[in-house]
């Protein structure tokens, strides 16, 4: 099936839950990253239970530091 | 406020600016805007805050200027290795522009000191390394309604968003708690580019005038996204999150803390 992940169209094996679309697009480190699907941030605890659908637009938003410490 | 005219003179590229003049001016002069570290973001913001005559500059960092900050961290010089960042580039601003007021903060922010260090502050700059501290910003200025700019950058990657809290998704819409524990990589450990710092930096500062301005369209609701690599800019939009645990519909966070985990192994770390 087609999503839209990150902007581009992308061809991804039918049926793939939230989870396992992270594995089959080799993202590196899932922890850091939080899942926008369809205009919603998903939470965590429900990455392996929510199946994508054709066409569902898919973002990963990666948490990122740098700067200074001031903490 | 009367603009002098050796003031005028000074901000005269950006009083043509129909967006800004005298008027702008005025206002950018009796702003306050709070940098909170003073490492590769805080910079080039500070910096280009300073010169454009924001009148009162707050900046806060506990770290002292090291060797391997000159990289990108523009606003301290070879000759200010070992001395206090705040003082760095205190004399820095002041010597760009004897117009600002610096009020310097040798600290580190923590929920105890969070709320007193921005009160009074129109806009705050997050350009801390660690997500504590971002998470610590995100809801101090939440509860003080306070805006500002939250940004990050690794490698060749940065990104940055305007929040207006309680009006527009916040840090905690997005990641709704810091990583676990080890596995954020820090600057210090995967690499940063001097100049992408500059970027993201200075975007933050242009975001802050425009608040301060009221002017343009402000980054809110929007995550903006740059890998200099590919030289890709890109606009996340994103919603305000109903579940958010901060300003979601039934917040579960109602005073602020500090987050447990320190993130990577920046403790022992000089700086990103």
């Amino acid at each position: 099936m087609k999503l839209v992940v990150n902007g581009k169209e992308t061809d991804v094996t039918d049926g793939l839950t939230v989870s396992q679309l992270l594995i089959e697009q080799e993202v590196k480190m899932p922890d850091m990253v939080s899942v926008e699907l369809n205009g919603q941030v998903l939470r965590r605890h429900k990455f392996e239970s929510t199946a994508l659908n054709e066409g569902d637009k898919v973002e990963f938003l990666y948490f990122m530091g740098g700067g200074s410490g001031a903490e | 406020m009367e603009l002098s005219e050796q003031q005028i003179e000074r901000y005269s590229r950006q009083i043509i600016l129909e967006e800004v003049d005298g008027a702008g001016q005025e206002k950018l002069l009796s702003s306050k805007v709070l940098v909170v570290g003073a490492g590769g973001l805080g910079a080039p913001a500070a910096l280009y805050l300073a010169a454009a005559g924001v009148g009162t500059i707050g900046i806060i960092d506990y770290d002292h200027v090291d060797i391997t900050n000159l990289q990108r961290q523009i606003i301290h010089n070879t000759a200010d290795i070992g001395t206090k960042k705040v003082d760095s580039a205190r004399d820095k601003i002041r010597s760009i522009n004897p117009d600002v007021m610096v009020r310097t903060y040798h600290t580190k922010v923590a929920a105890e000191n969070i709320s007193e260090l921005i009160q009074g502050y129109d806009f705050v700059i997050d350009g801390t390394d660690n997500f504590p501290a971002k998470f610590l910003i995100n809801d101090a200025c939440y509860f003080e309604k306070v805006p500002f700019s939250h940004a990050g950058i690794l490698g060749f990657d940065g990104q940055l968003i305007t929040i207006i809290p309680g009006e527009t998704t916040c840090y905690r819409c997005i990641f709704h708690s810091p990583p676990p524990e080890g596995v954020a990589p820090s600057c210090s450990q995967a690499g940063v580019l001097g100049a992408l710092a500059g970027v993201i930096g200075s975007l933050q500062a242009a975001e802050a005038m425009k608040y301060l301005l009221g002017v343009g369209d402000l980054l809110t609701n929007t995550l903006l996204t740059y890998n200099a690599l590919k030289m890709d800019f890109r606009k996340v939009r994103l919603n305000r999150n109903p579940n958010c645990p901060l300003c979601g519909s039934n917040p579960q966070i109602t005073k602020l803390k500090d987050e447990e985990q320190a993130v990577c192994d920046l403790k022992s770390d000089v700086n990103v």
